[in-house]
């Protein structure tokens, strides 16, 4: 992975110090919280319902050991012992004390991290394909791009103002894990008619509260142009992206009242001034940040595929994890694990210090020292090899890390919600848990298959509920708690919006609206058919008229 | 004449322009600063009257509407009525960069300590502190970074042509 050289370094110390004054200057009352407040924006530093919050940005998604347990030591020292893993694959604590803050930073600068960028209207932490460096389906690992993306993007001074929050994501594969079309800016690695690899580049995606799948502005960027494209399409965004209302100030309202096709022009005429300029990338410094990235040193002697297989025919038990959190990896003999922090009784992506110090633990042992989060709020080891996977499972079982759930149902997407947030109307968190609850019959979950369950306390739509192939909004109707279904939503390759079931239902009744919606399914469904094609292939009337006619 | 603090190629400087609205009459012999279209109205009668003329661009002007006003004005200044604001940071790169300006750019409004470094950065030389603030708290901020990763107006360097 990558490491920070004398420069990369200077900066997150000398970003520790600066925020270190401006803490101070809040604390002295040199600064009102109303100035105060833009500077801890910046710096990923919200103040929530009961506390400030505290998102750690994780770039792209990678982490060594060392870093894990200095995330651990966080949770520990500064929070009550844990923290959140955000879709964006980024880190939140709930409970640090302003005053204490500086010194967090200062920890996380030492291991090469920092909270840079985690808020506030400006370029945030760049994102990715949580399996990039070994999917099988991968043209290219995108990760050096998305280094290159956050040297530039930290501390631009033209784009650290900009109208609205901008989030961008890479995917190397063919098959998208990374959510691009739902991004400001997503990049898709793809091969040109001459066999030359650069960028797709899509524009104008998000969720929020007006959902957009965005669209292709250019179908080939090469590489070496990378940054000079965006540092044009952000400066026609700067400039042209409406300021009046909050609300309508993402890229995406300006690509869709523009249309691509025109917003693509202003973007290529600016593009044309620039291109040639010191934005022109190196081949030494791809090169030079590639070389961070390479292969770890895979043993010739992984171990047999087909000893894990026999033990999985006489364990049931681990035979489920190895079907549900067990994945493909391009290196035969080695696989890549989901740990599922979707355990029952834990928020989605709660993980606490104990957790996390053997995950450290666990990948030095496993998985040459790497741990990687997913926007699916979970964790991977990405290279163990078969003759160790019994091991650790047995390891992951005994500390509530081998939960079976990943791709079911109970892998749930959702957000903090009123437990937490100033914004949410719904306690997300608490409706997981009765959900949890009702579908606790894992041959039932696996029986159902595929099924993404994404869910926001309100219409900011953290929890991606627009993108759910079940659906479930939070709204606050007269002080109370209500919530919306929607169906047929999907962040991936063939993207949709999922659409409204009916009217909103009250929170108790809500895990029986989920059951009568699987229920369909299950008698409606052609042979392995998922959740999602049989729902795009019969529509929403039946699944309408069970949900609300006995209701 | 009033004069104020201003910070001038990061130092202190006291400083005698005046901002003159739509309607105010020009001051014989003053600095002033005006809006784009009291400019592209009355533009000799200014030139006439006021010593040096400026103008103000806001973030919905267009900067190039003053390209060819270039060798008469003698400073143009940039309006962040909002801190969070950013779209003159854009007007100030493309003056500096794409159209060429040399004279002094100046940063107009509620300009904190905050934003100096990012300014600076974007080719603004002229940096009008609000007035209930410390310039000598803001000179810090030029300080409190060593390295900076893009290319930008005060270098053409990206850091990967240091390493």
């Amino acid at each position: 992975m990558y490491r920070y050289d004398n420069y990369d370094a200077k900066i997150v110390h000398e970003r520790v110090a600066q925020f270190r004054g401006q803490v101070e200057r809040r604390l002295a009352g040199e600064l009102s919280e109303d100035e105060f407040r833009p500077l801890r924006l910046m710096n990923g530093l919200y103040l929530q319902r009961h506390a400030y919050m505290l998102r750690v940005a994780i770039p792209y998604g990678l982490l060594s050991s060392e870093q894990v347990r200095v995330l651990a030591k966080i949770a520990r020292d500064y929070d009550k012992g844990y923290g959140h893993i955000t879709t964006r694959q980024n880190i939140q604590y709930n409970w640090p004390k302003l005053q204490e803050v500086p010194d967090l930073l200062e920890e996380l600068a030492n291991v090469e991290m920092h909270a840079i960028q985690t808020s506030g209207n400006c370029i945030r932490n760049i994102s990715a394909d949580h399996f990039a460096g070994i999917a099988g389906d991968e043209l290219e690992d995108p990760r050096p791009y998305c280094e290159i993306m956050r040297q530039w993007s930290t501390f631009h001074p033209e784009f650290s103002f900009l109208p609205r929050k901008f989030k961008i994501a890479f995917t190397g594969a063919t098959r998208d894990r990374a959510a691009v079309r739902f991004h400001d800016i997503g990049f898709r690695v793809v091969e040109n008619e001459s066999g030359e690899r650069g960028f797709e580049v899509i524009v104008g995606g998000g969720m929020g509260r007006t959902p957009i799948i965005g669209e292709v502005v250019r179908e080939f960027l090469p590489k070496e142009h990378l940054l000079s494209y965006t540092e044009a399409i952000l400066r026609v965004y700067n400039l042209f992206g409406r300021r009046d209302n909050k609300y309508k100030a993402r890229i995406k309202i300006l690509v869709r009242s523009l249309g691509v096709e025109e917003f693509g022009r202003l973007v290529e005429e600016e593009w044309e001034q620039i291109k040639d300029s010191a934005l022109h990338l190196t081949q030494e410094e791809i090169d030079r940040v590639s070389a961070y990235f390479v292969d770890p040193d895979y043993s010739d002697e992984p171990g047999e595929v087909s000893e894990v297989e026999a033990f999985a025919a006489s364990n049931p038990r681990f035979a489920r994890w190895y079907k549900r959190n067990v994945h493909e990896h391009k290196v035969e003999g080695y696989f890549a694990i989901t740990l599922s922090l979707k355990a029952p009784g834990v928020p989605p992506g709660d993980i606490t210090d104990e957790q996390l110090d053997l995950v450290a633990d666990l990948a030095d042992t496993y998985s040459f020292g790497r741990v990687r989060t997913t926007h699916e709020q979970n964790l991977v080891l990405s290279d163990v090899p078969a003759k160790q996977l019994v091991a650790l499972w047995e390891t992951l079982d005994a500390n509530a890390l081998a939960t079976p759930n990943v791709g079911t149902l109970a892998d749930m997407i959702c957000c903090p919600g009123l437990d937490f947030c100033a914004l949410a109307n719904a306690g997300s968190i608490g409706v997981a848990a009765s959900i949890y609850e009702k579908f606790d019959d894992l041959d039932y979950l696996y029986d159902l298959g595929e099924i993404k369950l994404k869910m926001s306390g309100c219409i900011n739509s953290c929890g991606h509920h627009h993108v759910g192939h079940i659906g479930i909004l939070g709204i606050d109707k007269r002080g109370e708690e209500f919530y919306q279904l929607m169906l047929g939503g999907e962040a991936s390759d063939d993207a949709s919006l999922g659409k409204w079931l009916g009217p909103a239902l009250a929170k108790a009744d809500v895990p029986d609206a989920v059951g009568k919606v699987l229920d369909v399914y299950v008698e409606e469904r052609a042979d392995g058919e998922r959740f999602i094609d049989t729902y795009r292939r019969i529509g929403p009337d039946k699944f309408k008229e069970r949900v609300y006619d006995a209701a | 004449m009033t004069q104020r603090n201003v910070i001038r190629n990061r130092e202190i400087v006291q400083d005698d322009w005046e901002y003159l609205g739509a309607e105010d009459a020009v001051p014989q012999g003053a600095k002033v600063i005006v809006e784009l279209a009291r400019w592209k109205q009355e533009r000799d009668e200014l030139l006439q009257a006021a010593e040096k003329v400026g103008v103000l661009l806001k973030g919905d002007d267009d900067p190039k509407e003053l390209v060819e006003d270039f060798e008469v004005l003698s400073a143009i200044s940039l309006d962040f009525p909002k801190f969070a604001d950013g779209r003159c940071y854009s007007h100030a790169r493309l003056l500096r960069s794409r159209h060429g300006w040399k004279k002094d750019l100046r940063a107009h409004g509620d300009i904190l300590r905050d934003q100096a470094f990012f300014l600076w950065r974007c080719g603004i030389d002229v940096l009008e502190l609000r007035e209930d603030k410390d310039p000598n708290d803001a000179l810090e901020a030029f300080r409190e970074f060593s390295v900076t990763y893009q290319p930008a107006e005060d270098t053409d360097k990206a850091i990967y042509h240091l390493r």
